[in-house]
């Protein structure tokens, strides 16, 4: 048995406080939504005491399962929609925001990344009720709905892809455009062959992570939203959350933890494949792909 | 020869960035655009509602667009209504405070572990462990809050393991109005967001300088008091302000895990007085007042992020 002078003097003993504490986290915030999803196997009406496996929530049910309930599956395809609209149109306008503020010198750029910045911190509730009031006092074409939301939805995410294209331009640095005009490539034509391609794994990457960050949306789609039909997931689950929800609730938010974490998963998988060889992206695995730049 | 092939690039690329000047703004118009519509004006609605009128009748806003004209009679109403004997307002600003500030240091104790654990003495389980981490990001803050009060039940599973099995009859009501649940609720579902930055700057920190600290004689804790936080108070600062500021429009939280005014905080103020008819103009004040408390730390982050680009690049 050591003395434990000599234990806290040995520089490579494990650090097992740490350990703990990181394996404590973990349990602490996966496990209760791990429990969430287990019970919307239940076979009963608890969404606390467990009565065996089933897939009632899911489609067995004839009345209250997500399959028949209409609330619910209108819940989750409204958010598939929300998702894929915003994302195709938000991913393009970023992208092109990022790489026109970053070559474009002076201060109107500089004012816009600002106001892009801006947008990326404050706090969503900020935005949400500003676009609210636009939408309720001036006689727009646009009423509370779909369209609503997918504009809200879009100012709030147009900083992601244009933060991580932006620090993906700044890695790639301006040789090889400066290349290839050498060589008699026009910019644009530039911009096309060489920089768009260098840039695809950064546009893809911020194409899953708007698509996951729009289906979890919260605030921004409960205000914008008109009527129960153009209620997403997550407004569904605020509104009945408190009020004695059969396990098809939980089914409900199961099935939206499956497309985010698919969505992701399938890009992580093709993010690695697009970056295979590349010497920035190295050993920085998920966590360049997650954005931490 | 040789004069012309290094004379020829600089003499031909100038024109050809001139060229290009026009390419660069007609790529970011479209942005631009966007953000001036979509998020500037809304927020200049907000002013002019603050400082608009009321409709007698019907109780609805009528923005009023011209700031000469505004009247700060609805922005008084509030401001007065904070303190003092019509202080309806206060205890919720307070509540806010003391929230936000009570949920962000619990997430820096907990997050600044396993942050310095993942990023650098995790070895081999690096993967594995940063996708556990990330994890939280993908599922939605209303399944994660849900599963709370899944567990937080009277018939929960909470208080049926603090009972024993039914050993002790212990019924705490956690959902009604409980502040400790509501803060906890708040670590829970933003302690994610400060974990990954943090994970970053101290995956960036220069492990060359720490030993250096060790060789010339630092001991474990001064190496890591005089090396290691001074390094990363960037990181620290930056982490922090991106779980306060969401945290402070936070009104969901409360109405998930508590649903009791006990615990109301700012956010529900706006939540509750949006949509009730002539309150529109409080909803927008404290959408201002948000905004005004959150204006420093939000460019504090933006100059500290734009530097850092500045560096990188």
């Amino acid at each position: 048995m050591r003395s434990p002078v000599a234990w806290w003097n040995d520089p490579w003993r494990p650090p097992r406080f740490l350990v703990g504490i990181t394996i404590g986290y973990l349990a602490w915030s996966l496990l209760p939504v791990a429990i969430a999803v287990l019970y919307s196997f239940n076979n009963g009406r608890s969404r606390t005491t467990w009565q065996g496996f089933s897939l009632r929530w899911y489609w067995g049910d004839a009345t209250l399962s997500v399959w028949h309930n209409d609330a619910l599956h209108t819940a989750l395809i409204q958010t598939l929609k929300l998702g894929v609209v915003t994302t195709l149109i938000t991913v393009p306008l970023g992208v092109l925001f990022a790489i026109g503020i970053d070559r474009w010198r002076g201060r109107l750029p500089a004012g816009a990344n600002f106001l892009m910045l801006l947008s990326f911190v404050l706090p969503e509730v900020l935005l949400a009720v500003a676009l609210l009031f636009v939408i309720t006092t001036i006689a727009l074409p646009i009423d509370l709905g779909t369209t609503a939301q997918v504009i809200g939805l879009i100012t709030f995410q147009v900083s992601y892809p244009a933060v991580l294209v932006r620090a993906r331009l700044a890695t790639i640095g301006p040789q090889y455009e400066e290349a290839a005009m050498d060589l008699g490539a026009s910019p644009l034509g530039a911009l096309r062959r060489i920089i768009l391609p260098m840039l695809m794994p950064a546009i893809f990457a911020s194409t899953v992570l708007v698509f996951a960050d729009v289906i979890d949306d919260f605030v921004l789609v409960r205000y914008l939203s008109g009527d129960a039909a153009t209620e997403p997931v997550s407004v569904k689950i605020y509104n009945t959350a408190r009020g004695a929800p059969t396990p098809a609730l939980n089914a409900l938010a199961t099935l939206l933890l499956l497309a985010a974490l698919t969505a992701v998963v399938i890009g992580f998988l093709v993010y690695r494949y697009l970056t295979r060889g590349d010497t920035t992206t190295k050993d920085r695995g998920i966590g360049a792909f997650a954005g931490e730049v | 020869m040789a004069v012309p092939v290094i004379a020829a690039p600089s003499q031909t690329a100038a024109p050809r960035r001139e060229r290009a000047s026009g390419l660069w703004p007609a790529l970011a118009a479209p942005g631009i655009v966007w953000l001036l519509l979509c998020f500037v004006f809304p927020l200049y609605v907000v002013l002019c509602i603050v400082f608009g009128q009321v409709d007698p009748l019907f109780r609805t806003p009528i923005p009023v667009w011209n700031p000469v004209q505004w009247d700060p009679s609805q922005f008084n109403y509030v401001l007065t209504h904070i303190v003092g004997a019509d202080g309806i307002f206060g205890p919720a600003l307070v509540r806010t405070a003391v929230f936000v500030f009570a949920a962000s240091s619990l997430c820096l104790l907990i997050a600044f572990p396993v942050a310095y654990y993942v990023a650098r003495l995790s070895g081999r389980r690096k993967g594995l462990l940063l996708a556990l981490l990330i994890a939280p990001f993908w599922i939605s803050y209303m399944m994660r809050m849900f599963a709370w009060v899944n567990l937080l039940q009277n018939d929960g599973i909470v208080n049926k393991v603090l009972s024993f099995g039914g050993l002790f009859t212990m019924h705490v009501d956690w959902l009604t109005g409980q502040p400790v649940v509501v803060i906890l609720g708040l670590v829970y579902g933003y302690v994610p967001y400060m974990i990954l930055p943090l994970y970053a700057g101290l995956d960036r920190l220069s492990q060359p300088m720490l030993e250096a600290s060790r060789d010339l004689g630092a001991d474990r804790f001064s190496s890591f008091w005089r090396v290691t936080l001074p390094l990363c108070r960037p990181t620290i600062l930056a982490a922090v302000l991106l779980t306060c500021l969401p945290m402070l429009g936070d009104y969901f939280t409360s109405d998930m895990l508590s649903a009791s005014p006990k615990t109301a905080m700012v956010g529900n103020l706006i939540n509750d007085s949006v949509h009730a008819p002539g309150r529109t103009g409080q909803a927008g004040a404290f959408v201002m007042l948000v905004f005004l408390v959150a204006l420093l730390p939000m460019l504090y982050y933006i100059r500290a992020t734009s530097r850092r680009d500045e560096v990188a690049s």
